[in-house]
């Protein structure tokens, strides 16, 4: 396709950002574009950024919408800190994104958009395309719409069809840049608009006519070329943190054998888990839309009573709804898993930004004595892992276990590795036996206190659960004081002696040296990155990344005693590292924290570190 | 649509009041509507026939609510307002249980009747035991939901302002199919309610009036007592003329878009102008007109009032599920991790 030979810039990794107005199909540019980058064996890491409204007034700040890219020939661990190509749609989507862009990133912009009233409405005195304020920007201005329009002249089109494929003509000029073949989004629009034809036309002849355009203008003088990174053998996919919880959940309840109950309530970020678990009937997933949070999590007990892997799905502001229940699933001993995707909080909070902040309220947030398990996934492709887990441990040791991601683990996505179900961990729950003469409903295991599961329909086993405390063994209601103390030890020796089935926590890097970083959940890719960047400068940091809160690994207070500092780094103002002090009360234990609604920046991280290693 | 009428498995011997006699100590105050509910549910469990092992037992919390822990089946006492929301979840993921739900009107009117509305709505099939003490008992003696207005209270020492729900005006409104109304002192209708409960597929409310010794004795006397009941209560049967008095000389008939009390044999009136009770009529027109009439202009409706054949929601997860098994490529966890666009490195 291309006819000059053009000199060939080669990139071990590129972040680029599509921004425009939400209805300027950006989240479509930005899918196709990674999908392309997938194909040619770049790793990658995407986010998709986009405004709580869903059509916010045209041209505003508010109302931008955005998908950023990260790809790279090595392994990517974020999403991107700052940009290296920019598309930017309209005046407003130039100006709440410039900031991202690095000095000298390309900036591609439809000149058409920027017409007196949209740099008005963006929040502009004068023309940033004109007033010289880009100047330290290598800026494409392309007149993207008239040249949409002008390419579908012949097909006949009306106006609003033909402005809105804009996008693609964008997409076009992306693919010159990065010199990629146009073949896969072509087979791409075939499939999509199978139904609408005339679609497919018009999206071809958009997409080919913007590349058509860039190599016309040169858009760049030479290709910019990620190589395709090394990878583990295996077959790949692309994944969203929010898919993969759904299938791990759907693994884990084929793994037990345990059918699949989820009672859940809509709520940003976390609907696409509900959403996604509902196209699968076919593997028997029962997926029930509740009036609210609290039946949510009601109708999810009662499955588990009725022996199913339950689930409920929810946000920050509906676990806080889902206190009371959860205190139930404690007090009757049954398996629940509780996902909570965080968000920004308190109340409503930032919806569609993420936050580390509901790490307290999973740990403590109820009346009573309340212990439950709790786990965090670290990237969008483990999360379908840790949704394995969360549901083994909670079915295997018959107590809730609340998972924790957030906002960016559940938008973004990554590459993932698929699995066989023949390899993953075998999950063995403890169901009684019908007719077992020695059944009672609190008679536990001593090896890990953990009772048994007795499922209604089954012969000899009736028995009756519920929220009043009830006495060891027996399960009959007691208000015995001495039996209070038994059964609170026994809830929370049962959560602690998970510790005996969950992995050490493993350190990256030396086990013992000046600092060493702790982080959990979310923030893994930006402060893996940051530490490695600091021990290639041959500094002695190590990194530890939990992914079991609670309880915590067993290894833990040792291996916090390797280092002359500790540095606990948190998307919240200091949750994780107030528990870690609550259990290893060690005085070298500091903190770094960040509640913006944003993930860490490792040059932030890199120099926090390191004025931790200049101070005595 | 097809639905699948799952049925409950039943029982290979007949069963016994004593089958389902827990070991339990009954901890309702002596004298409380409660202990007769009881002993309905004991009686018309063995008769229903279903295996013992597939009843369970929901509630909320109240006194009500302790009712799992005297009948041996499988049961779940929960938390205040949330039965019905843990009654769908059992019975969704198991429909081949015959789930009852024990509650009151502050568990179910008050703290949740967000959930209440919603079960009935979907028309689950789950037998909603409904104890209208229309007064919190546990708590000891605040006004409730279906408290009349004007009622002295512990919370209302001048008489509460507040408009009470009429239950059975509230389960038409959310479309309920099935509702009956039963006093707490007559065992023999409270059973047959109950028994017409089990049979109807989808979600059934039976309204007990039940006296409160402690707190509102004798609430519902001037309806269920035993010197004015043949006035005021109207018990009706399907297929039967909605005669209520002494001698059976009132009866209810439709004159314009309002129901009247008539006087058989005076102004022309025959049996034959009286209204006939169709239970099973889908039109809640009337059956709306029967739950919310009340003393004294007009007698209180007693009976299944409504029990209308619809859809149940639990059938319809079973055909969809069915549906899809049958359909879908997707067939086990490996087939979805493989589906759609992916690749070999």
């Amino acid at each position: 396709m291309t006819k000059k030979k053009r000199p060939v810039i080669e990139r071990e990794e590129v972040v680029v950002k599509f921004v425009g107005d939400s209805g300027d199909g950006m989240q479509l540019s930005g899918t196709m574009f990674s999908d392309v980058a997938a194909l040619v064996g770049n790793d990658l890491a995407t986010f998709p950024d986009f405004p709580a409204e869903i059509r916010a007034p045209q041209n505003t700040i508010a109302g931008v919408s955005g998908f950023q890219v990260h790809m790279g020939s090595s392994k990517i661990f974020t999403t991107g800190d700052m940009v290296d190509v920019l598309v930017a749609m309209n005046p407003a989507s130039l100006r709440a994104n410039l900031k991202w862009a690095k000095k000298g990133a390309t900036i591609l912009t439809d000149t058409d958009a920027f017409d007196d009233k949209a740099i008005e409405k963006a929040g502009y005195k004068k023309d940033p395309l004109k007033d010289g304020s880009l100047e330290s920007y290598n800026v494409i201005k392309a007149p993207i719409t008239t040249l949409t329009k002008e390419s579908l002249k012949d097909l006949n089109i009306d106006n609003k069809t033909a402005e809105r494929s804009k996008n693609m003509f964008a997409l076009g000029i992306l693919y010159y840049i990065f010199n990629r073949d146009l073949k896969p989004s072509f087979h791409y629009f075939e499939q999509k608009f199978k139904k609408k034809p005339e679609l497919i036309q018009i999206n071809k002849v958009v997409l080919q006519s913007g590349y058509n355009y860039a190599e016309t203008i040169e858009a760049l003088e030479s290709v910019i070329q990620v190589g395709p990174a090394k990878m583990e053998k295996g077959r790949y996919r692309n994944i969203t943190g929010n898919t993969g919880t759904a299938w791990g959940l759907l693994a884990a309840s084929e793994k037990s054998g345990r059918p699949l109950f989820l009672g859940s309530y809509p709520i940003t970020p976390a609907t696409e888990i509900l959403m996604e678990l509902a196209k699968h009937k076919s593997l028997g997933a029962k997926v029930f839309q509740a009036e609210d949070e609290i039946a949510g999590i009601c109708s999810a007990i009662g499955a588990s009573y009725a022996g199913s892997m339950a689930c409920t799905t929810t946000s920050g502001p509906g676990l806080s709804l889902k206190s009371e229940a959860i205190g139930l699933a404690v007090m009757t001993e049954l398996p629940l898993v509780i996902v909570d995707v965080q968000r920004g909080g308190p109340s409503t909070g930032l919806p569609t930004k993420s936050e580390q902040s509901d790490l307290y309220q999973a740990l403590f947030g109820r009346n009573g004595e309340c212990p439950v398990i709790v786990v965090a996934a670290s990237t969008s492709e483990n999360c379908f892992y840790y949704a394995y887990m969360a549901a083994k441990l909670s079915m295997e040791h018959m107590t809730p276990c609340i998972l924790l991601t957030d906002g960016y683990l559940g938008f973004g996505s990554t590459l993932f590795r698929i699995p066989k179900m023949a390899d993953m961990p075998p999950i063995n729950p403890p169901m009684a036996q019908a007719n077992d003469p020695e059944y009672k409903p609190y008679k536990r295991n001593p090896e890990n206190l953990v009772r048994q599961w007795a499922i209604p329909g089954t012969e000899g086993l009736r028995h009756r659960i519920g929220g009043l405390e009830k006495e060891n063994i027996m399960g009959t209601v007691s208000t015995d004081p001495m039996n209070h103390q038994i059964m609170t030890d026994l809830r929370a020796g049962k959560v602690d002696k998970v510790a005996d089935y969950i992995p050490e926590q493993e350190i990256d890097g030396d086990p013992t040296g000046d600092l060493l970083v702790v982080s959990w959940g979310g923030t893994y890719g930006a402060v893996h990155s940051a530490v490695q960047q600091m021990r290639k400068e041959g500094k002695r940091v190590s990194h530890a990344h939990f992914h079991y809160i609670m309880p915590l690994p067993k290894n833990t207070g040792d291996m916090l005693k390797g280092f002359k500092k500790i540095v606990v780094c948190e998307l919240n103002s200091g949750q994780f590292v107030n528990y870690l002090r609550m259990k290893f009360p060690m005085p070298n234990i500091t903190q770094f924290n960040k509640v913006q609604g944003l993930p860490f920046m490792i040059n932030e991280l890199t120099d926090k570190f390191n004025q931790l290693l200049e101070e005595k | 649509m097809d639905y699948v009428n799952m049925t409950v498995e039943r029982s290979k011997v007949q069963l016994t009041k004593t089958d389902f006699e827990s070991d339990q100590m009954v901890k309702w105050c002596p004298g409380c509507g409660a202990h007769a509910i009881l002993a309905a549910v004991e009686r018309v469990f063995p008769k229903i026939g279903y295996r013992k092992e597939n009843f369970c037992i929901v509630s909320g919390i109240g006194c009500s609510s302790r009712f799992p822990y005297y009948v041996n089946t499988y049961g779940i006492h929960g938390i205040h307002g949330r039965a019905a929301a843990i009654s769908t979840g059992v019975k969704i993921a198991n429909p081949r249980l015959s789930v009852w739900m024990a509650t009151g009107d502050g568990d179910s009117l008050a703290i949740g009747g967000n959930h209440f509305i919603h079960i009935i709505r979907r028309n689950v099939d789950i037998n909603i035991l409904l104890f209208n003490n229309q007064i919190y008992g546990l708590t000891k003696g605040q006004y409730s939901p279906t408290t009349p207005m004007g009622k002295v209270t512990k919370t209302s020492p001048q008489g509460t302002i507040e408009h009470p729900f009429t239950v059975g005006e509230l389960v038409m409104g959310a479309q309920g199919t099935f509702f009956a109304r039963v006093p707490d002192n007559n065992i023999n209708m409270m059973t047959e309610a109950m028994f017409e409960a089990a049979k109807h597929d989808g979600t059934s409310i039976v309204e007990i009036m039940q006296n409160c010794i402690i707190f509102a004795d004798k609430a519902h006397n001037e309806v269920t007592g035993k010197e004015v009941k043949d006035e005021t209560m109207l018990v009706v049967k399907n297929g039967e003329p909605m005669v209520f008095g002494k001698n059976h000389e009132k009866g209810l008939v439709l004159r314009d878009t309002r129901l009247e009390v008539v006087e058989i044999g005076k102004n022309g009136i025959t049996t034959d102008d009286i209204l006939v009770h169709d239970q099973y009529s889908q039109d809640p027109g009337i059956h709306l007109m029967l739950a919310k009439i009340a003393p004294p202009n007009y007698p209180m409706v007693f009976g299944v009032i409504r029990s209308a054949m619809f859809p149940t929601y639990d059938d319809m997860v079973e055909e969809q599920i069915k549906y899809a098994k049958e359909t879908s490529k997707i067939r086990n966890v490996d087939d979805l991790l493989n589906s759609g666009d992916t690749w070999e490195i």
